[in-house]
C-alpha cells in the first residue's frame, strides 16, 4: 500500500500535465495577424494553463470531498471540530500573492512589449504642431517596428459607420488598406457617440470616443481581410457596425492608394 | 449599553395584520420584510429571466430577426437593470439580511424597523415603473450602464424614467445599509462579541459599508445625467463641452463595488451553510474576516479596470491591473477555507450543499477569467465581448444565484417550519448546473474570436456556439418549473421540520419554526460559538 503523500504529488503532477497539454494543444484565439498578436498570445497561454491548474485543482477538492467525506447512512455525529490551521492558511495566502505579483510583472511586461507604456504623444506626426491633449490608446514599442515610414489615418466613426481619411491621398475610404508589415498609426474621433475600433486578429481595442481624439498603432503581419468590428454600444445597429481592414502587399496597396488619390485643391 | 424593548403589546403591534395579508403591509416585523424582499426579487427574477429568454432567442440566429433592433437594446438594458438592481442586490442584502442579521445579533428586530418597511417599499414602485417605461416610449436603450452620450441621444422619457428608478433603489439599498450597519454594531446582545458573530454578520457589515460609500456617487452622478438629459447642462455631453469618460469613472465608483455588494453577502450566506451540512466549525474564521474587510477595501480602488479601452494613461491602467488582480488573494483565502471546511465533515449530500458547491466551482472559474481580465493587455482583446458577458455570469450567476438557491433550500424549513422536497431540489441543481454552464461556459470562446457584446446580429461562424449558448438558456428557463413546484407542494404539503432540521448551531435555529413575532418566547440566547460542531462529542468523551 503506497502512503498518502504519494497519491497526492501523483494527482498534483496530473493536474499538472493536463493543465499544460490543454494550455499548449487547445487553442481558443482567432488567427494572428499583427505584431501584437503573437505576445498577447504568450500571455493568454500562460494564464490558461495557471487558471486550468487552479480550476481543476480545486473542482478535484470539492469533488472528492464531497465523495469522500459524505455522511454515510450509519454514521451519526460531527466531523473533527477543526476551527483552522495558520500555518495552512498563511501558505495559501502568500502563494496566492506571490502568483499574482508575477502575473502582474509579467502582464507588465507583455504590456510593454506591446508598446502600452509609451508616451504617445511624441510620436505622432499629426500632433507635432498640436496642443491638443491626446489620450493613450495602445502603441506599440519602436524595438518592435518593421516598418521604416508610418502610415498614417484618420478614422471617424459614426451611427453606424467606420471613415478612414487617408490625408496624404486627400480621400476618404469606407475599408481601411493598409500595407503588410508597415506600422500604422491612427488618430481616431468619434462624430456622436462612443464606439471601438476592435480587430480580433490583431488582438487591439481601442474606445473611440466624442471630443476625445485618441490614438492607435499598430502593425499587421499577415495579408488578408478581417473583420473592423464596433464593441461599444452606440445604438440600434451597433451590431451591424463593422468594415473591413484589408493588409495587402505594399505593390498592391500603392496601387490601390494611387487610384483613390485626389489632387491636392488649392482654394 | 443596553437596549430594552417594551415586554408589553404596544398598540402598534395589534396595527399589524396577521396571516398571509401582513406580507402586503406596511410590516415592521424584520422576517415579514424579508420574506416581502425574497418573493418582490424571485417575480423579478422572472421577468429578467424572460427577458433573458428573449436574448438567447434573438441570438440563435446571426441575424436581427426576433425583434426589432431599439427593442433588443431596451430588452438587454431592462435584463441587467432588474437582475442587478431589483433581484441579485434586494435578495441577499435585503431578503436575507433583514431576515437572519437581527436573529444573529441576538435582537428583536432591525436597529430602524419603519426606515425598514420604507427601504422595502421603495422597490416595487420603482421596479413597476422601470418595467412600465417600456409602454411609454420604449425602456432606456443604452445599456445598464447608461454611457453617454448615448443615453443623452437615445429618447428621453425612458432614460429618464430609468435614472429615477435607479435612484430609488440606491436610496433604498442605502438605508438598508445603514440599518444594517447600526444593527450589527449597535443591538447586539449584552455578551456578545464582534469575533463571536456569525459570519454573515460580517459580511454585510462589509456589504453596508460598500453600500453607504458607494452608492451615494452612483446618485449625483445619475442626478448630473438627468440634468444633461433634462435641461441641456453639459456634465457629460461632448457638444457642450462635457467629458464621457468622466462619467465612466463615477459609474464604475459605484458599480465595481457593486459587484462586491452582490458577491460578499453570497459569500456569508455560503458561510453559514457549508458547516450546518457538513458538521464541520467554519474553518479560519478569523482569516475570513480580515479577507471581507480586505475585499471592501481594494474593492474600492480597482474601478477602473472597466475602462481599459477608454483612453486611460498607462499609469493608471497599471494601478488598477494591480490592485484588481490582488483581489484574488483575500477571495482565494475565502475558497480554500471552504473547502478546508468540506474537509474531513461528514457531509449530507442535499440540495443546498449542492448548489453551495456548484457556487464554489462556478465562481472559481469566474475568479480566474477574473485575474485574467485584470490584465491589460489580456483585456483590451476582450473588453467588451462575450467573454466579459460569460465572466460576470459565472461571478453573478454561478456565484450568487446559485448561493440564494442554496439558500432558501437551507432556510426554508425555518422561514415555514416545512421541508422542501429533495429529489426535486436535487434535479433543480442538476438542470441550473448544467444549463448555466451549458449557457456560458461557451460564450468564453464566441468573445476571444470576435463576437462583441450587445448585440443583436453577428457573424454567421458563430451561429453553431451560440445555439449551444441558448440551449443552455432553455435548461436554465426549465430548471425554474421543478423549484416552483417544489416551493408550491412543500409550503402546502411538505414535512413539518420542526425547530432545527439540520441540528444547526447558528441562533436563528434555537426558536421555533417559523420563529415567533419577536423571535424568541424569551430571552435571546447567548451564542458564543456559531460553528461549534463535533465539540460537544469530544467534550462529552
Amino acid at each position: 500500500m503506497l502512503n498518502k503523500n504519494f497519491y497526492l504529488i501523483l494527482i498534483i503532477s496530473l493536474v499538472f500535465a493536463i493543465s499544460f497539454w490543454i494550455g499548449f494543444n487547445v487553442n481558443l484565439l482567432p488567427a494572428e495577424a499583427s505584431i501584437n498578436a503573437p505576445i498577447y498570445d504568450e500571455l493568454f497561454k500562460i494564464l490558461f494553463i495557471i487558471g486550468l491548474i487552479i480550476f481543476i485543482g480545486m473542482t478535484i477538492a470539492v469533488i472528492y470531498s464531497l465523495f469522500k467525506f459524505r455522511k454515510r447512512n450509519d454514521q451519526i455525529g460531527d466531523g473533527i471540530a477543526l476551527e483552522g490551521n495558520l500555518s495552512l492558511e498563511i501558505v495559501w495566502t502568500i502563494i496566492p500573492s506571490i502568483i499574482v505579483l508575477l502575473i502582474g510583472l509579467y502582464s507588465y511586461n507583455i504590456y510593454d512589449r506591446m508598446g502600452g507604456m509609451k508616451e504617445l504623444n511624441h510620436n505622432h506626426e499629426m500632433m507635432s504642431s498640436n496642443t491638443e491633449k491626446i489620450w493613450a490608446g495602445i502603441s506599440q514599442n519602436s524595438d518592435n517596428e518593421i516598418a521604416i515610414n508610418n502610415l498614417s489615418i484618420e478614422v471617424s466613426a459614426m451611427q453606424f459607420a467606420f471613415l478612414f481619411n487617408y490625408p496624404k491621398g486627400n480621400f476618404i475610404s469606407g475599408e481601411l488598406h493598409v500595407p503588410v508589415d508597415q506600422k500604422v498609426s491612427m488618430k481616431m474621433e468619434s462624430k456622436d457617440v462612443i464606439h471601438a475600433f476592435w480587430v480580433p486578429e490583431f488582438r487591439i481595442k481601442q474606445d473611440i470616443i466624442p471630443g476625445q481624439p485618441t490614438i492607435l498603432n499598430f502593425t499587421p503581419t499577415k495579408v488578408g481581410k478581417y473583420p473592423i468590428i464596433c464593441a461599444e454600444l452606440c445604438g440600434p445597429y451597433h451590431g451591424g457596425m463593422r468594415a473591413s481592414i484589408i493588409v495587402e502587399k505594399e505593390s498592391d496597396y500603392n496601387e490601390w492608394f494611387n487610384k483613390n488619390k485626389k489632387p491636392e485643391v488649392n482654394l | 449599553m443596553t437596549i430594552s424593548i417594551d415586554p408589553q403589546k404596544t398598540n402598534n403591534e395589534s396595527l399589524q395584520p396577521k396571516g398571509w395579508l401582513r406580507y402586503f403591509s406596511f410590516s415592521l416585523d424584520h422576517k415579514v420584510i424579508g420574506i416581502q424582499y425574497l418573493i418582490c426579487g424571485f417575480l423579478f427574477y422572472l421577468i429578467g429571466g424572460t427577458l433573458a429568454s428573449a436574448i438567447r432567442i434573438e441570438l440563435a440566429s446571426p441575424m436581427s430577426d426576433f425583434m426589432p433592433r431599439d427593442v433588443y437594446n431596451q430588452v438587454l438594458t431592462l435584463h441587467g437593470t432588474i437582475m442587478i438592481f431589483l433581484w441579485i442586490v434586494p435578495v441577499v442584502n435585503g431578503a436575507f439580511g433583514n431576515y437572519l442579521i437581527p436573529f444573529y445579533v441576538g435582537a428583536r428586530d432591525m436597529a430602524f424597523p419603519r426606515l425598514n418597511a420604507v427601504a422595502f417599499w421603495l422597490i416595487p414602485p420603482s421596479g413597476l415603473m422601470l418595467v412600465a417605461s417600456y409602454f411609454v416610449e420604449g425602456a432606456a436603450q443604452a445599456g445598464w450602464t447608461a454611457y453617454p452620450p448615448l443615453s443623452i441621444t437615445t429618447p428621453q422619457s425612458g432614460q429618464i424614467i430609468w435614472i429615477l428608478s435607479v435612484l430609488l433603489l440606491g436610496g433604498s439599498s442605502i438605508f438598508g445599509g445603514i440599518n444594517f450597519i447600526a444593527t450589527i454594531i449597535k443591538l447586539r446582545r449584552p455578551g456578545l462579541k464582534l469575533m463571536q458573530l456569525p459570519m454573515y454578520c460580517w459580511a454585510m457589515l462589509g456589504t453596508s459599508l460598500l453600500v453607504v460609500l458607494s452608492t451615494p456617487v452612483l446618485a449625483g452622478t445619475l442626478i448630473l445625467l438627468s440634468f444633461d438629459i433634462i435641461a441641456n447642462t453639459g456634465f457629460f455631453n461632448p457638444v457642450l463641452g462635457g467629458n464621457v469618460v468622466v462619467y465612466q469613472h463615477l459609474f464604475w465608483f459605484y458599480s465595481h463595488p457593486a459587484v462586491y455588494i452582490m458577491v460578499l453577502p453570497a459569500f456569508g450566506l455560503v458561510s453559514e451553510i457549508l458547516p450546518v451540512h457538513a458538521r464541520k466549525p467554519l474553518f479560519g474564521y478569523t482569516t475570513m474576516v480580515f479577507s471581507i474587510m480586505g475585499i471592501v477595501v481594494l474593492g474600492l480602488v480597482v474601478w477602473a479596470h472597466h475602462m481599459f479601452t477608454s483612453g486611460t494613461p498607462p499609469w493608471m491602467r497599471l494601478f488598477f491591473t494591480i490592485a484588481t488582480a490582488f483581489i484574488a488573494v483575500p477571495t482565494g483565502i475565502k475558497f480554500f477555507n471552504w473547502v478546508a471546511t468540506l474537509w474531513g465533515g461528514k457531509i449530507s449530500i442535499n440540495s443546498a450543499m449542492l448548489f453551495s458547491c456548484g457556487f464554489i466551482i462556478n465562481f472559481v472559474f469566474g475568479g480566474i477569467t477574473g485575474v485574467a481580465l485584470a490584465q491589460v493587455p489580456f483585456d483590451i482583446h476582450v473588453h467588451d465581448t462575450y467573454f466579459v458577458v460569460a465572466h460576470f455570469h459565472y461571478i453573478v450567476y454561478g456565484g450568487t444565484v446559485f448561493i440564494i438557491f442554496s439558500s432558501i433550500y437551507h432556510w426554508f424549513p425555518k422561514v415555514t417550519g416545512k421541508m422542501l422536497n429533495e429529489k426535486l431540489g436535487i434535479s433543480h441543481f442538476i438542470i441550473t448546473f448544467i444549463g448555466f454552464n451549458l449557457c456560458f461556459a461557451p460564450q468564453h470562446w464566441l468573445g476571444l474570436n470576435g463576437m462583441p457584446r450587445r448585440v443583436a446580429e453577428y457573424d454567421p461562424q458563430f451561429q453553431f456556439v451560440n445555439q449551444i449558448s441558448s440551449l443552455g438558456a432553455l435548461l436554465m428557463a426549465i430548471s425554474t418549473i421543478p423549484f416552483l413546484i417544489n416551493v408550491f407542494l412543500s409550503v402546502r404539503n411538505g414535512k413539518n421540520a420542526g425547530d432545527n432540521p439540520w441540528n444547526a448551531l447558528t441562533p436563528e435555529w434555537l426558536t421555533s419554526s417559523p420563529p415567533p413575532v419577536e423571535n424568541w418566547e424569551g430571552e435571546a440566547p447567548l451564542v458564543e460559538e456559531p460553528y461549534g460542531y463535533g465539540k460537544e462529542i469530544s467534550e462529552q468523551k
